[in-house]
């Protein structure tokens, strides 16, 4: 591989790292308070169609459409995961079944929204999503700044500061302290006056908004609607890497940006002499190959939260 | 309540909350929720409220075709579970049945009776096989199912899209060369009792999995020692069953069923292998049916017939002006109340409390 290449494949890269590692700080707020989340992949999806649809209808009206777009994704995924946080939370669903459920009816809801909207299966397209830019000064950095700056979407730059933002929070505040020994132990850390039912309203909103945001950006960077494939399991990718990650906002950025890297690859495996003969299949495959290893990898010390998964119940000791 | 009526009520309790939300959800936009019955009752029956007019059986014909492989999926998640299992692969194992169906009906050439049963047992196999592998990472190296089997559902779209593009020469990109008829579960006969819809075969594996299923689990050694890994790990380890050797066979079986809905929908409802663009959704399906179903085969029989139904009633909607989603929405709140079952028990109790308060004494 020429190293010119692997300078060119940095900003498609970067791109669709954003989305990941946004969505799996999602995760990481959610299973560290206690509740599994498998419904980010839902949430993106209602994420990134009203970040498209609020796109689309503002495009005519304002210049900034499509950053009104990512705020309206983010607020959705809020209200969406309002569903898995009072289905697991208040009624004691099976939190796997319960995102499941929300994974189904995102597919259903956002394209027969799209029906009512548009009067078609996808949403219209949006003339100009988020666009890229180049970081004055820093982007005439000799290859740094080709790799970091020069022409990147401001996304990425999005998802940096929530990772700094998510480990502050998780690790340097009373908040997340309270969080964590939710996700710990919930019986300890309720007796220690911590209103447990709050912390998992908190850590599964918080995930809806990074989840719904991650949905807008994907949506926003990669693609120009809308459509039931827009999101293609990236949900389930940010899981892994939450998973990949140690449920840790740096091991989360590590992650974040293998999978991103893996999938510029498959963009890019044609022009790559030794690559080009593989079939586009196995591209395909990589991510989720690679997921699977290093969920093996890391086994025996792959740490979740230990009460992750767990319907709470006050009074087991 | 009893935990047997329960069992019963609570699923019928998701399923009416569940229409009602999705009539709701059609009323907030605009449309009238009466087509939406109107086309699904046609779904279902052939019967036109609207328009009175006589049974039409292609209908009937085409809504046993959309439960068939459900069903199939269903029995797969409720075969996992009832180990204590979640697998989410059934949408994967149902692939490689698929592509594992198509080769052996493609290459081999021999009579119906021997091709088509044939056909059938490499659909089986090759889901077990998939369903296998997360089971056995399971059982060996304790990595959870839930990630493997997503990761694993990827891994066998694109594995299917590879062998039909690259080893079978897909000459159009979407699909192989027709199978011979030897391979195939069509049914002149069938086709011509429904009005030539694609009712074929195939509800006859349908029904040996469910019996199977039910035989399996209920009156064998093997599914009470799968049933005791289910209710609790470590006490069928300390009563000396092979824990790990039932989480590989419980996943083996449940990627069975999956493969045989795979090759069902192979040689039933086409004639030739497909690429597949992304999920189609049998998996999910089949979570629902099993959750809705209680795990158990009678009921999973009847959830799927539900969801087929509705699954049948899609086209019949669009064409009344509801979006064909709504099918979907309404599936997914039926599986949500499902999971709220506690919450729905916690009200039911109240209700029973406030009206008999005498009995509830007795009864602690």
């Amino acid at each position: 591989m020429t190293f010119e290449l692997f300078l060119q494949m940095f900003p498609i890269a970067l791109m669709f790292s954003a989305p990941i590692i946004l969505t799996a700080l999602g995760g990481l707020f959610s299973e560290r308070s206690g509740v599994v989340n498998i419904a980010l992949e839902g949430i993106m999806m209602v994420g990134a169609f009203t970040g498209a649809t609020v796109t689309v209808l503002l495009e005519n009206s304002t210049p900034a459409a499509a950053w009104y777009g990512l705020l309206a994704g983010l607020l959705a995924g809020v209200v969406f995961s309002i569903l898995h946080a009072v289905a697991s939370i208040n009624l004691k669903a099976d939190q796997v079944i319960s995102g499941t459920a929300l994974n189904i009816l995102a597919s259903g809801l956002t394209v027969y929204l799209c029906q009512i909207i548009f009067h078609q299966q996808r949403t219209r397209a949006f003339s100009n999503g988020i666009q890229k830019f180049s970081v004055p000064g820093l982007s005439k950095i000799p290859v740094l700044g080709r790799m970091f700056f020069d022409q990147v979407y401001p996304t990425f730059y999005i998802a940096i500061a929530m990772v700094l933002l998510t480990w502050f929070v998780v690790y340097k505040t009373p908040l997340g302290l309270r969080m964590r020994a939710c996700g710990e132990h919930p019986q300890a850390a309720a007796s220690m006056g911590i209103n447990v039912m709050k912390m998992r309203y908190f850590g599964v909103l918080v995930s809806g908004a990074l989840g719904g945001l991650g949905g807008a950006v994907m949506v926003l960077t990669a693609d120009i609607q809308y459509t039931l494939v827009s999101i293609h399991g990236t949900g389930f990718i940010s899981l892994a890497s939450l998973v990949f990650g140690k449920w840790n906002p740096y091991g989360v950025l590590g992650a974040g940006l293998f999978f991103g890297f893996s999938t510029a690859l498959s963009f890019y495996a044609k022009d790559i002499p030794f690559l080009a003969n593989l079939p586009g299949e196995f591209f395909y495959i990589l991510p989720y190959l690679l997921t699977i290893i290093a969920l093996l990898l890391f086994v025996g010390k792959s740490v979740g939260p230990k009460a992750a998964g767990e319907i709470y119940d006050s009074g087991k000791r | 309540m009893t935990a047997r009526k329960e069992k019963i009520v609570l699923p019928l309790i998701a399923v009416l909350l569940g229409f009602v939300l999705g009539s709701l959800i059609v009323v907030l936009t605009g449309r009238s929720p009466l087509s939406m019955y109107a086309a699904i009752v046609k779904g279902f029956s052939g019967i036109d409220i609207l328009n009175g007019q006589p049974i039409n059986t292609r209908y009937i014909g085409e809504f046993i075709i959309q439960a068939m492989p459900i069903i199939l999926t269903g029995l797969s998640f409720a075969f996992a579970s009832r180990t204590g299992l979640f697998s989410i692969g059934a949408e994967g194992q149902l692939m490689i049945g698929s592509i594992s169906a198509t080769t052996v009906a493609l290459l081999l050439q021999a009579p119906r009776a021997v091709h088509l049963p044939l056909v059938l047992l490499a659909g089986v196999l090759g889901g077990a096989l998939w369903g296998a592998i997360p089971g056995f990472l399971k059982a060996r190296y304790n990595v959870h199912e839930v990630v493997v089997t997503i990761m694993m559902n990827y891994i066998a779209l694109h594995f299917n899209n590879f062998v039909i593009l690259h080893i079978f020469g897909s000459v159009d990109r979407v699909k192989t060369a027709p199978f011979p008829t030897s391979a195939l579960l069509k049914s002149p006969f069938l086709e011509s009792i429904t009005r030539y819809s694609r009712l074929n075969w195939g509800f006859i594996p349908v029904i040996i999995a469910l019996v199977l299923f039910s035989f399996i689990i209920n009156k064998t050694t093997f599914g009470y020692s799968l049933r005791a890994v289910g209710y609790n790990k470590e006490a069928a380890r300390y009563a000396g069953m092979k824990v790990s050797r039932n989480i590989v066979a419980s996943m083996a079986i449940a990627g069975a069923f999956a493969g045989l809905a795979g090759a069902v929908i192979t040689v039933g409802t086409f004639n030739f292998g497909r690429v597949i663009q992304a999920a189609e959704g049998y998996g999910f399906d089949g979570i629902a049916v099993a959750l809705v179903g209680g795990n158990e085969a009678m009921g999973i029989l009847l959830a799927g017939m539900l969801f087929g139904g509705l699954k049948a009633a899609q086209p019949l909607m669009q064409s009344q002006g509801i979006p064909r989603e709504i099918a979907g929405i309404i599936q997914a709140s039926i599986v949500l109340f499902v999971a709220m079952k506690f919450g729905i028990k916690m009200v039911l109790d109240k209700f029973e409390r406030k009206q008999v308060p005498t009995t509830e004494g007795d009864r602690v």
